[in-house]
């Protein structure tokens, strides 16, 4: 039996969202959501997250589990499965092809099946891959305090560093949005030591083309920074231009230049720079290629 | 390529057997060699294997092991006063408590000594420190918090080539006369003089410093024991899964005090060995001790990072050597090794080779000169070193040689592959003795290496690579040739712990005609059930479903030393076949009574002996069973009972052999290494159960992938283990293979002097496929930027630095 | 506190720890030994058992039980390694093409192994159809040391394809 086991802890489950963060509230900062597990409970087990009581959002499925068009957005409940995300035809519809193929190498198929959307932003892990698919598509984060209150919140505030996120202690994540965008071509390009591993170096890239001109473009990477990183030089560079290798090439060099790795057991700082230009590159001109499908 | 061969697809006649049958009974099974089924599937599917932590005994409690945070460190005082005080913890022991018991160090197999919890200093990251006993295993971890440790860091040593500075901290203090790091002296084979004559004489010399480094075999399933001591009869049952039960009984004996017959150590199912399961360890030691002193049966299973971090690892070898050509082929090789033994010598080695079977390195060449050097250094890492499907050192052994006839091909200019056709060791060289002093039983390098080639279409591969170098793309083709020596061993030449490596097999034919067979080694998977069982069948004519195969049981099966090293088939595959042939000659006996002619008149065919001459008048196997547990008048010298039993002394090791091309594709702007195909052309003589020795060579394959290309335990500068969870410690998934899966090819060599012309595989694939891989990837790198070598693993920012031309080792 | 959960059609109750793990529920207080473990990471997937939502629409898909609570199972219907036979004893066409397969070794990944396979099967439209990256990508989640995957890919295809051959014998967790 000897696996590595969590500290000794309560367990609640939430009855609707409200009651989830009344639950927060009651308890005082020594709670955390609990929804697919697959952050949270690898750390409860290395006893590097160590809560006193896990409210348990699972039963809040069909309530908090949905990918629905509403308005200029498309909204995703925090609940929603990776799976969900992989498999769902209005993702791929809107947003060619960046989200599946984020997902597809997110984690492995098991973890993906609970795994949620929420919990792997919440987690903030600078090298996981829907945060820089979301950090990309200039993705809006909306959280709920006590009495209903809510924020909206971009995804660059909402990241705030390794394993820190902007939601104070009584709030919950209770839905994503992302706006949608005309001419959309979307690409996620990911390099890791091996399946299911996090990135070394991931990219983002999304672009709106239309009339053969970029009219929006979201650039972000994973893996090289304190947080997913937007490459905001590179998008203004991008915006009003035609399409084009030389382009993006330098668009991977502005990658390459203001991103921050380190050093680490997945590579050194410089090998890492040097991917982000090489996958941003990439993953641009796939994202150009699908827009113009 | 959709595996259509194999695809039932439209053929319902496929399924018509397929029962399950849960007792194990295989349909159609052979009688004798051939591809069966495996009779241990039944249960395995059905959930109803019998793994350690599967153990329950009444009354058990559960031990966890506090371990050190630091790489070196004095202990100043170990506080268990809050751990004890946890209402669920039932002990909590120290080194001072085993002291008192003898047992807070233990022998090594090495003839060094270990801690069993260190009790003046700490020597490794998350070496043991203490033994907490508790009510269950989740108390137990929590106790493991409430025990304070006062350490005083020291410097670490984790660089072997550090480890005989003048400087450099004292590891081994513990030892009286040790003034140094030197775990083990200069070991040396070969001749220094007609080898250094051999390079004077060269036309082109290859150097190269290469490094094996430190992986870990892995297995699924932990480590762990259910120790089990009865204060009322003195009898202590140890409930462990370990490849190794008979040698382990006797440790024991030896360590504890107790006469063996007083130890029972029942292996039940092994969730995977690969080398892991061989030594003893501390946890093991603390169980039996903790059951002594708790009077209750102690389960103590490690997690996975104890499991990394501080159980036998595998390589580090650190190999500097010279590669030497005359007239375009090979003919010289010499190699200077520094071992990392990490803190404590307990290398799993024949006695007389503490470099195992390293000076193998002269390969499959048919070399006129050859030396090596081994020494072996103390670090403060994890103690270690043989493991991990390596045939004692093996592994290192072909990955240098491989790796260097890479090196020297490049300098010659010549095709690696043709390099190694011109060097070969010519099948009518066979029996072969190499400049270091084996004598290699048989073999025909080139007809494996021609169907390898063939199955790889090589001459396209090269074409393809040239190709793609005008595009920019980077495409590796790699060869390695490996000639392995397993089935340790003769008892001339070779112990563990002074035990002479024999294997004993047991065979009781019951009136019945059916049968059990017992023996000593130790399956952790490899399908002795099965095989075992097919090898009696082989020499009696009874089907395998009516052969029992007994093991895993210390008190029910026959001395033995084990399962590694691919010792199964060599030694106790002949000790199955002699004493399935001391039946068979018994049966005679009987059979002549029973057909009232002489024996030598008698003539054998699969199951049944005949009149010569007149076959109509016989006697099957089954009929002369029942006759010798009924007959009422036996002649003088003619025992009743249908058994017989068998120590086998092999007389050499066997040689198996195998050509592999491995093809990778590089990405050259991540360098990330794409495993596209891997040809394994295997000889490993006869075989029992193609089907069984196709599974070994797939499963070792892929551990090559693994240390070619991600595994690796490695330290920081404090001594701390960076690879000790999954997280970080990477095992090949079906994505990292080849997408169509491995193409393997066989030829058959038999073994000359085994009884049924087999040889060991086991570990054969685990050999040849780490340099093959490393050869691949090194190919794309000097066909597209010149680069000569880099190290293993590689990863793609290794392989990147590479490419730029800073290959350096890994830390 | 109690903790109720469906286990291959049978309920179990028992008092534990809100921290216990689904694995440690299903081993020690089940008793049900075909579920094993291997890591402490949740990388390995050698826990892995088949979870049905009744609310859901999808077949019984695999999770890593040693990264759930016990008590976030409560509701869900668990099929362990134990549960895929028919209650005759008839083994699942997973099984059977494991065995005929040779796709297991030491057994130890092999329940895991089996569940994500049947899970593969179920959920693709046209299961004999799968290319082999499909059925590797699908089991990428699931790490043996033993038998190389090869033969795990064979076993999973004839499982399909018995199972297009036999369609009564395609069960799910919920018969």
């Amino acid at each position: 039996m000897a696996m590595q086991t969590p500290a000794p802890c309560e367990y609640s489950r939430a009855t609707s969202v409200d009651d989830a963060i009344a639950q927060l509230s009651a308890l005082g900062g020594n709670a955390r959501i609990l929804a697919g597990g697959y952050s949270l409970i690898p750390m409860m087990k290395l006893r590097l997250a160590n809560p006193g009581h896990v409210i348990d959002i699972n039963p809040l499925e069909r309530e908090l589990n949905y990918i629905k068009e509403e308005g200029d957005h498309i909204k995703i409940g925090p609940l929603t499965r990776h799976v969900n995300m992989l498999e769902s035809d209005l993702l791929a519809r809107h947003f060619p092809d960046i989200f599946r193929e984020a997902e597809a190498v997110l984690a492995d198929p098991v973890v993906r099946n609970r795994g949620s959307m929420g919990g792997s932003l919440c987690q903030s892990d600078p090298a996981e891959d829907l945060s820089g698919v979301v950090v990309a598509l200039k993705g809006q984060a909306v959280l709920r305090g006590p009495g209903g209150s809510e924020r909206v919140v971009e995804m660059d505030e909402f990241h705030v560093g390794p394993y820190m996120t902007c939601i104070q202690p009584t709030e919950m994540l209770v839905e994503v949005r992302i706006p949608k965008r005309r001419g959309f071509g979307g690409a996620h390009e990911k390099v890791e030591r091996r399946a299911g591993d996090f990135a070394i170096v991931a990219a983002s890239s999304a672009l709106a083309i239309e009339g053969g001109k970029i009219t929006w473009a979201g650039v972000a990477c994973s893996a090289v920074g304190p947080t997913t990183l937007h490459i905001e030089r590179a998008e203004q560079a991008l915006i009003g231009q035609a399409p084009s290798e030389d382009l993006f090439a330098q668009c991977g060099q502005m990658a390459a230049a203001d991103c921050s790795p380190n050093s680490d057991g997945r590579g050194p700082a410089d090998y890492k720079r040097h991917v982000a230009g090489v996958l941003t590159t990439r993953a641009l001109s796939r994202a150009a290629a699908t827009a113009l499908r | 390529m959709a595996t259509t061969e194999t695809s039932p697809g439209r053929h319902p006649e496929w399924f018509a057997h397929a029962t399950g049958d849960k007792f194990g009974k295989i349909a159609d099974a052979p009688i004798g060699f051939g591809h069966m089924k495996r009779k241990e599937d039944a249960r395995f599917i059905r959930g109803l294997g019998d793994y350690m932590d599967d153990v329950r005994l009444p009354g058990m409690v559960h031990g966890a092991i506090l371990r050190s945070p630091y790489a070196h460190a004095k202990i100043n005082s170990i506080d268990t006063s809050a751990a004890l005080a946890h209402p669920k913890v039932a002990a909590v022991v120290i080194a001072k408590d085993l002291e008192t018991l003898g047992l807070a160090w233990m022998p090594t197999i090495s003839y060094d000594t270990q801690a069993v919890l260190a009790g003046d200093k700490v020597r490794f990251h998350l070496q043991e420190v203490a033994f907490v006993i508790a009510l269950d295993a989740y108390s137990a971890q929590d106790a493991l918090q409430l025990i304070e440790v006062d350490y005083e860091v020291l410097p670490a040593i984790v660089n072997c080539r550090k480890a005989l500075d003048p400087d450099a901290p004292l590891i081994r203090d513990d030892k009286v006369g040790q003034t140094d790091n030197l775990a083990s002296p200069m070991w040396e084979a070969g001749d220094k003089a007609t080898c250094d004559r051999v390079f004077a004489e060269a036309d082109v010399v290859a150097k190269q410093t290469i490094l094996d480094p430190r992986s870990h075999p892995c297995p699924m399933e932990t480590c762990g024991m259910v120790a089990d001591m009865n204060p009322n009869t003195g009898q202590l049952n140890i409930y462990n899964g370990n490849q190794a039960p008979h040698a382990h009984r006797t440790v024991y004996a030896q360590v504890a005090g107790l006469p063996e017959q007083n130890i029972r150590i029942l292996c039940n199912d092994i969730g995977g060995g690969f080398g892991n399961k061989v030594p003893v360890y501390p946890g093991y030691v603390c169980a039996i001790a903790g059951s002594i002193v708790a009077a209750a049966p102690v389960k103590w299973i490690e997690d996975r990072s104890e499991n990394l971090a501080s159980t036998g690892f595998a390589r580090d070898y650190l190999m500097y050597s010279e590669m030497c050509s005359k007239g375009g082929k090979i003919t010289g090789l010499r190699v200077d090794t520094i071992a990392d033994h990490g803190a404590f010598d307990s290398t799993a080695q024949a006695t007389k080779f503490p470099a195992g079977f390293f000076h193998i390195v002269t390969g499959s060449y048919d070399l006129q000169g050859a030396h090596c050097q081994v020494k072996a250094v103390y670090t403060n890492k994890a103690p270690g070193g043989v493991a991990y499907r390596c045939s004692f050192r093996i592994t290192e052994a072909v990955y240098l040689v491989e790796r260097m006839v890479d090196q020297l091909a490049m300098e010659m200019k010549v095709d690696p592959i043709e390099l190694r056709m011109r060097s070969f060791i010519r099948a009518d060289q066979f029996p072969y003795e190499t400049a270091t002093g084996w004598v290699y039983d048989s073999g025909d390098y080139h007809k494996a290496m021609k169907l390898a080639l063939e199955m790889a279409d090589y001459d396209g591969l090269r074409a393809e690579q040239q190709e793609k170098l005008a595009k920019g793309e980077m495409m590796g083709i790699g060869c390695a040739f490996f000639t392995e020596g397993v089935g340790a061993g003769p008892r001339r030449h070779m112990d563990i712990l002074g035990l002479a490596m024999n294997d004993g097999a047991e065979l009781r034919v019951h009136p019945s005609g059916k049968a059990v067979v017992s023996i000593s080694a130790q399956t952790q998977g490899q399908g002795h059930e099965t095989t075992f069982a097919q090898i009696v069948a082989e020499e009696l004519g009874i089907s395998p479903n009516e052969i029992m195969v007994r093991h895993g049981d210390t008190d029910k099966t026959p001395y033995g030393l084990g399962t590694y090293g691919s010792r199964s088939t060599p030694v106790s595959g002949g000790a199955v076949a002699v004493v399935s042939r001391k039946v068979r000659d018994k049966a005679r006996q009987f059979a002549a009574l029973m057909l009232e002619t002489r024996a030598e008149d008698l003539a054998w065919e699969k199951g049944r002996w005949f009149v010569r001459g007149d076959p109509e008048r016989g006697s099957t196997i089954e009929s002369i069973a029942e006759f010798a547990y009924s007959a009422t008048n036996l002649p003088e010298g003619l025992e009743g009972g249908l058994d017989a039993n068998a120590v086998y002394d092999p007389p050499n090791l066997t040689y198996p052999f195998g050509a592999y091309i491995a093809v990778v594709d590089v990405d050259p702007g991540t360098g990330k290494v794409h495993m596209r195909r891997f040809i394994a052309v295997d000889d490993c003589g006869v075989r029992i159960n193609p089907m069984v020795v196709e599974g070994q060579i797939h499963g070792g394959l892929v551990e090559g992938i693994g240390q070619a290309l991600m595994e690796i335990i490695s330290f920081d500068d404090q001594g701390n283990a960076l690879n000790a969870s999954f997280m970080d410690y990477l095992l090949p998934t079906a994505l990292e293979c080849p997408e169509h899966g491995f193409e393997l090819g066989e030829t058959v060599t038999p073994c000359p002097h085994h009884p049924i012309g087999a040889k060991g595989v086991g570990e054969s694939p685990c050999v040849g496929s780490p340099p093959a891989i490393a050869n691949a990837v090194v190919d794309a790198l000097y066909h597209a930027k010149g680069i000569k070598h880099m190290d293993i693993p590689c990863f793609p920012a290794r392989v990147w630095a590479a490419m730029n031309g800073n290959a350096q080792p890994p830390q | 506190m109690i903790v109720n959960i469906s286990i291959n059609g049978q309920m179990h109750s028992h008092d534990v720890e809100p921290r216990l793990l689904l694995v440690h529920y299903i081993r020690e207080y089940a008793e049900l030994h075909g579920t094993h473990w291997g890591c402490d990471t949740s990388n390995c997937g050698i826990c892995i058992v088949l979870l049905d939502d009744p609310v859901s629409d999808q077949p019984p898909y695999p999770v890593k039980s040693c990264t759930m609570l016990a008590a976030m199972a409560e509701g869900y219907e668990i099929t362990t390694v134990e549960g895929m036979a028919a209650p005759d004893g008839t083994l699942d066409p997973i099984q059977m093409g494991f065995h005929e397969m040779h796709a297991l070794q030491c057994g130890f990944c092999t329940p895991g192994m089996m569940s994500t396979g049947r899970w593969l099967i179920e959920r693709h439209p046209n299961p004999t159809q799968m290319t082999d990256h499909e059925i590797r990508d699908g089991i990428s989640g699931n790490l043996c040391r033993c038998t190389g995957y090869d033969n795990i890919v064979k076993a999973i295809r004839w499982a399909a394809a018995y199972i297009q051959e036999h369609p009564e014998s395609a069960r799910t967790a919920r018969t």
